[in-house]
């Protein structure tokens, strides 16, 4: 291998070579290797849930610790998964590569980021073992139970407070960048459309998580001073609670999902070896979505006591919102029309993240729906959708991203073969693990109980075995990566023939990305 | 009440076949298109790719369906909720209090029960509220759900039209016992409803000399929903187990220190009133205080109940 970032020599050469960097490439993979991290701790917390869903009754956990497992599932998985995930891991390797740029506009700030990112990281895991013990609320810390709790929720939620600082920071970044640091001759409309669907996120972060920041104080300052702002037996509003909550984290969950649709909208010209379709449609939906999804947050709160002229105002648009991502699949699907498809790992990642994106987005329209959401909110129902849209989605595109970028960041392949088996295994495990709950939901079983009725048993049992398909598949998944960073075979610059930016200079790239700036002369897919 | 053509879309389960039916065809449609393209216009089958940019009609055709898809499922929704929402004159109207863990239904006569007992047929009203945090009235056979809020008061009402005994959970994350919180509806016939609601076993007769102290007491553990909490077997949940209480030796935590009391009448007082000055060690700090929700009558009552826990 060439000369590149890892090799090119630093003013530091211990670990300080990483976390004092201000390298976008470096600060991308210390924010990877913590994502992941507590991905797998929130993943093995999942699968403890699941083994006590197994059967009914107090078994080897007590409802208590169950509490705290399925609040700190949430948090980990929310606030340090999937909200920084795509963004600040593979966004900050990428973003300026493929703009063409040696970096991002503020690279120390960028640093910064990654310490309020650990910072929050610590305060939400220290909460776990000090004061009253892991915070039992859910990861939406609804009041007044998050006021009256004896757990140690004021920690945690400062935790996810500083998590948001790095979240809208991450976002103020990428939004200058986008806006002053392309290349020569890369218009609007040249851009990748990965980077389309980061600058509408980045409009989301800056904008509504300051909402939830100031929420989460909130909480804290009624739990330290009784400030009756949500408490009623002290005159504040439980329902105010959760349009604050929600005006934040119904925004978030396109933070979630935005970059995702990016990354999708990269491999499918790639891999099927044609230009996009319809890249004005797919740039645009990402906006419509941004700008439209502040407006739907009502739909968490049909069933809240909230006045029945807004539910049916959040309904509509609700389901005005189901548009713009319905665009994206039909032009997804009709990128591949008459390409030269090549079936592997990342596009077939893609497939999966379709149809279960697919199955996500149509079961949202079922709670969309008044009449329905009044039986099923607040189930299994839900559950299984923000699943399937958040892992389903989210997840499957992330590790597609993974894929396909994979050889960029390390300069080697991995193996082909057992990438495709872990997806496999994966789409197996993850339907076995999910799809059961839709069926559950439907029937009447609550979410975030410890016990169930008898009649439940079946399906429960079942999404259990299928928690372990899907679990071998992601740790086939990451065996098969995380050796491959040695033991891959050395990739060449361009190994699927991408025509963006990032592919025109060497695996991995030198310290400042392109010995010269390239010069941007047709679109990102001119195939 | 729901009966013809006109008024089958208020039904919940026509309106999820409706979205069901178009959500399959969706499904279908594009992973089968996808798979399709992929493996038609795979690089061996087409080694030459052609690049189509985009089609204006196209993009025009699938923004405008999807809309009119959506907003009929919107309507269907709508329409549902309007008939969920009224609630029809006449309705027989009960109270329904959420608090951790159990639920308190108080009919118009004033009687109070745990368990929600109706009349076949009968279309009833509940207005539901809160004492502690947020709760969820789901009844899953009868396809409503509503939120109990402290400091407010929300509503539902249903038709309960099949005979016999169906699930009542909260749905609303409420704290240890959330999943313990669960109660019946008991669809009853008319007649024997009316027996039901007409037998006074209301607190007040037990001052009276009616009923037996420690009787009355058995009764109100119930129906404050203390036993959600409390077993009486001797099994340990949230908090300790009535079973043998009496005159225990007990490790409490006060201001902080751990100390060692006897349980008599001043402690179980001290439990229901100012639960947070004595903690008792091994269990969370859960037990909310009573003060407003238990008058002293009850209290003696329920002690002279402990009493006779042996």
């Amino acid at each position: 291998m060439e000369s590149n970032f890892y090799t090119e020599p630093t003013k530091y050469n211990d670990l300080r070579k990483w976390v004092c960097s201000t390298d976008h490439k470096r600060i991308g993979l210390l924010y990877m290797a913590s994502i992941f991290i507590f991905f797998l701790v929130a993943m093995m917390i999942g699968v403890v849930m699941k083994l006590k869903m197994l059967s009914a009754g107090t078994t080897f956990i007590s409802a208590r610790t169950y509490n705290s497992l399925f609040t700190v599932h949430g948090v980990i998985m929310i606030f340090l998964f999937i909200i920084p995930g795509i963004p600040a891991a593979l966004g900050n390797f990428i973003l300026p590569l493929q703009l063409g740029a040696k970096d991002v506009a503020f690279p120390r700030l960028n640093l910064y980021s990654w310490y309020f990112y650990i910072a929050g990281a610590v305060c939400a895991l220290t909460s776990l073992f000090t004061g009253g013990g892991a915070p039992d609320t859910g990861w939406t810390f609804y009041v007044p139970y998050s006021v009256t709790t004896g757990t140690n929720v004021s920690l945690a939620v400062f935790g996810a407070f500083l998590l948001g600082m790095s979240s809208t920071l991450t976002g103020l970044n990428f939004l200058t960048t986008i806006h002053r640091m392309r290349a020569p001759g890369m218009g609007w409309f040249r851009m990748p459309l990965f980077i389309w669907s980061l600058y509408a996120t980045g409009w989301v972060q800056l904008l509504a998580t300051p909402i939830i920041a100031i929420t989460l104080v909130l909480v804290i300052l009624e739990r330290l001073f009784n400030v009756g702002i949500f408490d009623p037996s002290r005159g504040g509003d439980p329902i105010l609670f959760e349009h604050m909550f929600w005006i934040y984290s119904h925004p978030a969950v396109y933070i979630m999902i935005l970059p995702a649709m990016g990354i999708v909208s990269e491999i499918i010209p790639v891999f099927a070896r044609r230009t996009i379709f319809g890249y004005k449609a797919i740039a645009f939906s990402s906006l419509a979505i941004a700008l439209v999804g502040y407006l739907v947050w009502g739909h968490h709160m049909f069933t809240s006591g909230m006045s029945d002229t807004a539910r049916v105002i959040f309904s509509l648009l609700t389901f005005i919102v189901a548009v713009p991502s319905g665009v994206k699949v039909f032009n997804w699907v009709a990128s591949l029309y008459k390409g030269s498809s090549v079936i592997s790992a990342p596009l077939i990642f893609v497939m999966a993240f379709i149809f279960l994106f697919s199955i996500g987005g149509l079961t949202g329209l079922f709670q969309g729906a008044l009449n329905i959401d009044m039986h099923i909110h607040g189930t299994y129902f839900i559950v299984a959708h923000f699943h399937y849209v958040m892992f389903g989605g989210t997840g499957f595109a992330f590790f597609a991203g993974l894929h396909y970028w994979y050889p960029k960041i390390f300069g080697r392949m991995y193996n082909e073969k057992i990438a495709r088996y872990a997806c496999g295994l994966m789409l197996i495990g993850f339907n076995v693990l999910y799809f059961p709950m839709f069926i559950l939901g439907w029937q009447g079983m609550p979410r975030r109980y410890y016990d169930y009725p008898a009649q439940f048993q079946a399906l429960q049992r079942l999404s259990s075995v299928g928690s372990w398909i899907l679990v071998a598949g992601i740790l086939l998944m990451f065996h098969n990566l995380v050796k491959s960073i040695r033991k891959g075979t050395p990739a060449s610059s361009n190994p699927w023939g991408g025509k963006t930016l990032e592919w025109q200079t060497t695996s991995p790239p030198p310290t400042e990305n392109f010995v010269e700036i390239p010069v941007v002369t047709s679109g990102p897919y001119n195939y | 009440m729901v009966t013809g053509w006109a008024t089958l879309w208020n039904t919940t389960d026509n309106a999820f076949y409706f979205i069901m039916a178009i959500s399959v065809i969706l499904l279908v449609g594009i992973m089968g298109t996808m798979l399709y393209f992929v493996f038609r216009y795979s690089k061996e089958r087409n080694p030459q790719a052609e690049n189509i940019a985009s089609s204006v009609p196209l993009e025009i055709l699938w923004t405008v369906i999807p809309t009119l898809i959506v907003l009929a499922m919107f309507w269907v929704g709508w329409k549902g909720f309007i008939y969920k929402r009224t609630v029809p004159a006449g309705s027989m109207q009960v109270k329904v209090v959420g608090r951790m863990w159990s639920w308190s239904f108080t009919y118009e006569n004033g009687k109070k029960s745990s368990v929600l007992k109706l009349p076949y047929n009968k279309p009833v009203k509940l207005l539901i509220t809160s004492q502690d945090v947020l709760h969820s009235v789901f009844i899953p056979a009868f396809r409503v759900k509503e939120d109990a809020v402290p400091g407010k008061e929300t509503y539902l009402w249903f038709l309960p039209d099949q005979m016999g005994k169906f699930d009542v959970f909260c749905s609303e994350f409420c704290g240890a016992g959330h999943a313990d919180m669960i109660t019946k509806v008991e669809v009853v016939s008319e007649e024997e409803f009316k027996t039901w609601l007409q037998a006074t076993e209301t607190a007040t007769a037990a001052t009276d000399g009616k009923v037996s102290l420690p009787v009355m007491g058995e009764r109100l553990v119930r129906e404050k929903g203390c036993l959600a909490c409390h077993s009486t077997d001797g099994t340990a949940r949230v908090g300790p187990s009535f079973k043998a209480l009496w005159g225990k030796k007990e490790t409490v935590i006060r201001n902080g220190v751990e100390v060692q009391v006897v349980i008599d009448e001043e402690h179980i007082r001290l439990q229901l009133f100012q639960p947070e000055k004595d903690r008792v060690k091994g269990f969370p700090p859960m037990m909310p205080s009573q003060k407003g929700l238990v008058n002293d009558d009850e209290a003696r009552a329920i002690i002279e109940y402990l009493k006779t826990q042996k």
